[in-house]
């Protein structure tokens, strides 16, 4: 495995918000506190005035943050990742997607990585439950620079979005160049495609590491950009290499693999494998253990990329 | 001038508008088979104080950044709404039979993004509340001198987020902001918004710091004078609770909580214009 040195997606944000802040008097932010996982403690320290903390209230932060927002502000509005889009769901949908109010929901503490406090804090649905909003925009960055560049990206635009970061440091994977509905190329290849995000990036690129010591050259692109979709490099990698691999921190059935299946399903179908959590809730365990205990290994990756290359007829 | 400041001819004139909002709502709910007259009827006088009287508006320019912002909570209060706005020159009356149509920018609910005068799209118990604790507070960082009001059913107040919403706004002191609560409910046992308990509500609201009075909702006196008492109440929000009546004006709609959401069928529509003094 490369040695790489990590970096808090929550601290990207922090300080992106900050510089947000100086940037635009019109910016304001909201967090739903959950005892120290605070994201807007450095932007409220800095500008007072223009940050509230709504405590426990998950729904109200959204219905406020919509009716600050229809003043023509741009909000932020920070809470764990299964409350903003799991208890806050339909104030999401109605308050913030229907009103098409000027909300940014930055969602920290997505996926199995939460670790300890198990099933009811892990999130893996709500890649599912925001894109099927209308008018939503829905980010999962893959590391802390990518973070920094999407929250600082997305108040350029007037409408909602959802950005996922994680509770773990990640590995840095990019520089930060990320352009919303723009898959990123991270590695070249033409034997296999993997499409990736999340915590599940620094993985992919292990993968394709590996499988260059064993002669197969594998693509690996940032999905991080989930809507808009870059379907266009999607269909060309299903083109260029014929079969695609998708890891993701989320349940299978409603992910980032579903996703790809269907965009290159209409003009370009190839077989694609997911390596995903099940159709299962989480538990409680060490975060990174807990990835491979959910079949989210490198190793797994790697033996279901050796089926997709077999199956391609590309190896025997 | 009466007690509330504001003049006899003023408040027969409100009358007549209430009136005509009324007529409004039973050809509305009757022409698009669907709709809430129980709730809209009982709203009406509220409506009507606020549109045509208290509220700071331009139809010529609906999104004046320095308005007054009314935020109907009760969404499905749509229809008196859309009638104040029209009859206030926000749009041709003509349209208001389309309510409820494919393509209507009066939709069932009231939607900010279908129609100018709307402020916020509404529905989900409680979320339209939370908007305008959000829009007051943005009104009040902005130093904007727009005031925020929010119109609640009681059936909402039910609704956690209802209680949140208020918490909020008494936490940030918010003297911009009245939340006017249409206390229609018939029903002191089983009715929407008392099954849970909701009495004694003034007592609540008080201790979630607002200033609270009640009064009767149909009478504009009271209105004016609740809304000019808001007016002087710094450092904390207003909470009027106004007793209405459910279906308000129409005899066979008063009180039956089977015209929650029932609309009239011909007969009964005519009927009930017949009481409002309006032709079918």
């Amino acid at each position: 495995m490369v040695e790489r040195k990590s970096a808090s997606l929550a601290e990207a944000y922090s300080q992106a918000l900050v510089e947000l802040g100086e940037r635009d008097p019109t910016v304001v932010a909201l967090d739903a506190d959950t005892s120290g996982a605070r994201a807007g403690a450095a932007f409220e320290k800095r500008f007072p005035d223009r940050f509230w903390d709504l405590g426990m209230m998950e729904s109200t932060l959204m219905t406020i943050a919509s009716g600050l927002a229809l003043g023509g502000r741009t909000v932020y509005a920070s809470t764990i990742a299964v409350f903003a889009a799991g208890a806050a769901y339909d104030a999401v949908r109605q308050s913030v997607c229907y009103n098409r109010a000027n909300v940014k929901i930055v969602a920290t503490h997505g996926g199995l990585l939460v670790g300890g406090d198990g099933a009811t804090r892990q999130m893996l649905e709500d890649i599912a439950l925001m894109r099927s909003l209308p008018g939503m925009t829905v980010i999962v960055p893959g590391d802390a620079p990518t973070a920094r560049t999407a929250v600082l990206d997305i108040a350029s635009f007037d409408g909602p979005a959802y950005v996922r970061l994680t509770r773990e440091n990640l590995p840095v994977l990019t520089d930060g160049t990320f352009t919303l509905g723009h898959a990123a190329q991270l590695r070249e290849g033409s034997d296999l495609t993997i499409v990736a995000i999340g915590a599940m990036l620094a993985r992919a690129l292990d993968v394709a590491e590996e499988l260059h010591q064993a002669g197969v050259e594998a693509r690996v692109l940032d999905f991080a950009s989930i809507k808009p979709a870059d379907e266009k490099t999607l269909i060309q990698a299903a083109r260029d290499t014929g079969a695609i691999l998708t890891m993701e921190e989320h349940n299978v059935l409603t992910g980032l693999g579903t996703l790809v299946a269907s965009a290159t399903a209409t003009t370009q179908p190839v077989p694609v494998r997911q390596v995903g959590v099940p159709d299962l809730f989480g538990e409680s365990g060490d975060p990174w253990k807990l990835l491979d205990h959910y079949g989210l290994s490198q190793k797994h990756a790697l033996d279901e990329a050796w089926g997709l290359l077999k199956l391609r007829g590309k190896v025997s | 001038m009466s007690e509330s400041g504001v003049p006899p001819a003023t408040v027969a004139e409100l009358q007549t508008a209430a009136r005509q909002i009324r007529q409004d709502v039973i050809r509305m709910t009757y022409h698009a088979g669907s709709g809430h007259p129980g709730g809209n009827l009982s709203v009406a006088d509220l409506i009507t104080a606020l549109v045509f009287h208290e509220l700071r508006l331009d139809p010529e320019h609906p999104d004046w950044p320095d308005r007054d912002r009314l935020v109907l909570s009760k969404g499905h209060a749509a229809p008196a709404l859309y009638s104040a706005l029209a009859h206030r020159g926000f749009f041709d009356p003509s349209s208001l039979l389309t309510l409820r149509e494919i393509g209507s920018p009066l939709q069932g609910i009231v939607d900010r993004r279908k129609l100018p005068g709307v402020e916020a799209s509404t529905g989900g118990p409680g979320q339209g509340l939370g908007m305008a604790v959000g829009i007051a507070l943005d009104a009040r960082l902005a130093k904007r001198p727009s005031r925020v009001y929010a119109i609640v059913g009681d059936g909402e107040c039910e609704s956690g987020l209802t209680w949140e919403a208020l918490l909020a706004g008494g936490r940030y002191g918010l003297d911009n902001l009245v939340v006017f609560v249409d206390r229609n409910d018939p029903d002191p046992d089983r009715g929407t918004g008392n099954r849970m308990g909701l009495e004694p509500l003034a007592d609540k609201l008080r201790a979630f710091r607002y200033d609270t009075l009640e009064i009767d909702g149909h009478q504009f006196p009271a209105i004016f004078e609740g809304l000019a008492r808001a007016r002087a109440t710094k450092g904390r929000p207003s909470a009027i609770i106004a007793r209405t009546v459910k279906g308000k004006g129409v005899s066979f709609m008063e009180n039956q909580d089977a015209w929650h959401a029932r609309p009239p069928n011909r007969e009964e529509a005519e009927r009930a214009l017949a009481e409002l003094g309006g032709r079918p």
